[in-house]
């Protein structure tokens, strides 16, 4: 039996397995993921309209979700592996891929295929409905899942491909692609601060402080927005969903601000922290909802302290700095909800740390430009924030594991990230 | 045309119209009778004299009184305008603050001050005091610091009499810089308060010294 002829049993042997939609969320494939050591993943050429550019927006998801090492094949291996009916394992196993993948796409939409290098086998297949090619947005969003998917299967974590930015640009809040693609922007024009996802990833909630200021919340299925705070004057700002999703804690005040608490419909609120004429902004949920960490001035500088969900038991986190320039805001709880980012300005400069919740050790993560305003993407690994250091204020991504950065946005002015959840749907 | 042209003008208009007047006033014609005694020409003729300028003069009268009053008024709406602009003035003349601060500086208080007096006053006139910051810190902070800065000036000036109700306070935070610089004194000229007066359209009034 020649070699070619055992590619090809190995495929038939794999064919039952093709035949179902084996949709494997959680499961990991035979490979032992080691965090130090990257697996080699190479990402075939498919076949039909399309199936190139899906291949290079699956090899560069790979490569931003920081666990995977992308081999990237040549021209003429890409070539040859077009022509191949199966994958080339000899090719494989010399280039240090222990998986490869493949994407072909189908009437309907998108076929997967996970190869296993070392059992010289398909490890994983699964069908995804997808929207035409020429509905770019909705299309990359189901390559995007399927990147994703190829991710957990491989590591044991699901990527965060599928996610989208919420930011900042000029008078509106805009949406960017995990991947910097498809920047739209998404509110009326207005003067838009922040904004905070709901955790079903279909609404997100932002104050507009041209005055009278209020607290909006917009859906992105249907394109409406409704206020859910306003009102008596005064300032609104940094509004943020409960883990639950039903209420929402903003900053306000007539003089100074506090944190408040109302339905995410609207209606009464609550007073939560007690600030006394301090500023008091920013609240971010720990992930059970039971604590709220926020920016307080009540020490007479911002600093980050620590709430229980109904404003009692209030805490310094940061440990305390004096000196006219300490200045600690925009705390982020961290997914897993071990740690708390935020940014602290150091010697005059704004740049991102993080505090862990177990022992307060702090960790500096930047120190290149002025960096402000951390968001975790849902891995809890990813952050992302504004930076200037690439000459003028644009949004950047930071793995924490590795100290890697890639700029997100380009162009315009960009700040006040805020990183969704993983996104089932495209909306 | 100047002013005094104007009312050269218009004097000369009401001589002449008077004189026109005159000459429609039906004088009664000498009846055609014999038996009629003379009559004496040349003292009606003296009377015809007399009563036009009698009349010339009474015209001259009235649009000199006129033209006064019309200096007059203009003078006081030119005085009231006057008044108006240097009011307004002092309403709008902004404070500023030190860095991360809402405590009131001596020469913010000499500003409030001013503006206090006016507002007492000029019981109609309210205002919308707006707060401003510098560009350090998070715009979060800055919208809340800007709010805290309106309020205190609102404090000062209802210290110093100013009913609550003819002031409202509102933050911008960092987005309206006044100053784009970057170094300490853009950024002073970026942390005040501004001020918008309303009902600023009737007469006001300068305080008494």
């Amino acid at each position: 039996m020649s070699v070619r002829r055992a590619f090809a049993a190995l495929l038939l042997l794999s064919a039952p397995l093709s035949a179902q939609d084996t949709t494997t969320r959680g499961v990991r494939i035979g490979l032992s993921y080691d965090p130090g050591s990257r697996p080699g993943v190479v990402v075939l050429p498919g076949r039909g309209v399309g199936a190139d550019s899906a291949r290079l927006i699956i090899q560069r998801d790979l490569d931003f979700g920081d666990r995977i090492n992308v081999i990237v094949l040549d021209a003429s291996a890409l070539a040859d592996a077009e022509r191949a009916s199966a994958p080339s394992w000899a090719l494989l196993a010399k280039l240090g891929a222990v998986a490869a993948v493949q994407v072909t796409p189908t009437g309907s939409g998108l076929h997967m295929a996970v190869y296993d290098v070392a059992k010289q086998t398909t490890a994983l297949v699964k069908d995804y409905a997808s929207a035409p090619i020429t509905d770019m947005r909705a299309w990359r969003a189901s390559v995007h899942r399927l990147s994703d998917d190829v991710e957990e299967s491989l590591t044991g974590t699901r990527g965060i491909s599928a996610t989208r930015v919420l930011f900042e640009r000029g008078n509106r809040l805009w949406l960017v692609d995990a991947d910097g693609e498809q920047a739209t922007p998404v509110t009326a024009p207005g003067t838009p601060l922040g904004g905070a996802w709901h955790p079903g990833g279909t609404k997100f909630a932002f104050a507009d402080y041209t005055p009278p200021a209020k607290i909006i919340v917009f859906d992105l299925l249907t394109g409406r927005s409704h206020v859910v705070a306003a009102g008596g004057g005064g300032t609104y700002s940094s509004p943020v969903f409960t883990p639950d999703g039903d209420e929402i804690v903003y900053a306000h005040g007539l003089d100074g601000s506090d944190l408040y608490v109302c339905s995410a419909e609207g209606g009464p609120s609550r007073q939560l922290s007690v600030g006394r004429g301090s500023l008091n902004t920013d609240g971010t949920f720990s992930p059970d909802g039971r604590r709220i960490a926020f920016t307080s001035g009540r020490s007479g500088h911002p600093e980050i302290y620590t709430m229980d969900a109904d404003g009692t038991n209030t805490d310094i986190l940061t440990p305390l700095a004096f000196g006219e320039n300490a200045f600690r805001a925009k705390p982020a709880w961290s997914p897993e909800g071990r740690t708390v980012a935020f940014q602290s300005r150091i010697n005059g400069v704004f740049q991102l740390m993080t505090i862990s919740l177990r022992d307060r050790s702090l960790k500096q993560l930047t120190s290149d430009g002025r960096n402000e305003q951390p968001s975790w993407a849902p891995d809890g690994r990813h952050m992302v924030f504004s930076s200037d250091r690439s000459g003028t204020q644009v949004l950047w991504v930071l793995d924490t594991e590795t100290g890697r950065t890639r700029q997100l946005t380009r162009g315009a002015k960009a700040r006040n990230p805020a990183w969704s959840p993983r996104l089932s749907v495209s909306n | 045309m100047t002013r005094r042209n104007v009312v050269l003008a218009m004097s000369i208009l009401a001589a002449t119209s008077s004189l026109v007047a005159c000459r429609k006033k039906p004088e009664p014609e000498p009846a055609p009778a014999a038996a009629v005694p003379a009559v004496d020409n040349n003292a009606a003729n003296r009377r015809r004299a007399d009563s036009i300028s009698t009349a010339n003069a009474a015209a001259q009268r009235r649009a000199d009184s006129l033209a006064a009053a019309r200096t007059a008024a203009a003078n006081a709406a030119a005085e009231a305008d006057r008044v108006r602009a240097e009011l307004t003035n002092t309403l709008s003349q902004r404070v500023y603050f030190d860095y991360d601060q809402d405590v009131l500086r001596d020469d913010a208080r000499a500003v409030l001050d001013a503006k206090a007096a006016v507002l007492a006053a000029n019981g109609g006139v309210t205002i919308v005091i707006t707060g401003h910051t510098d560009e350090r810190g998070t715009a979060e902070y800055n919208l809340a610091l800007g709010q805290r800065r309106a309020a205190q000036v609102k404090r000062y000036l209802e210290s110093k009499g100013i009913s609550e109700s003819r002031m409202s306070t509102q933050s911008l935070g960092d987005s309206q810089p006044a100053s784009q610089g970057t170094d300490e004194a853009a950024y002073q000229l970026n942390r005040r308060a501004e001020f918008e007066s309303k009902n600023t359209s009737g007469t006001l009034v300068r305080p008494r010294p």
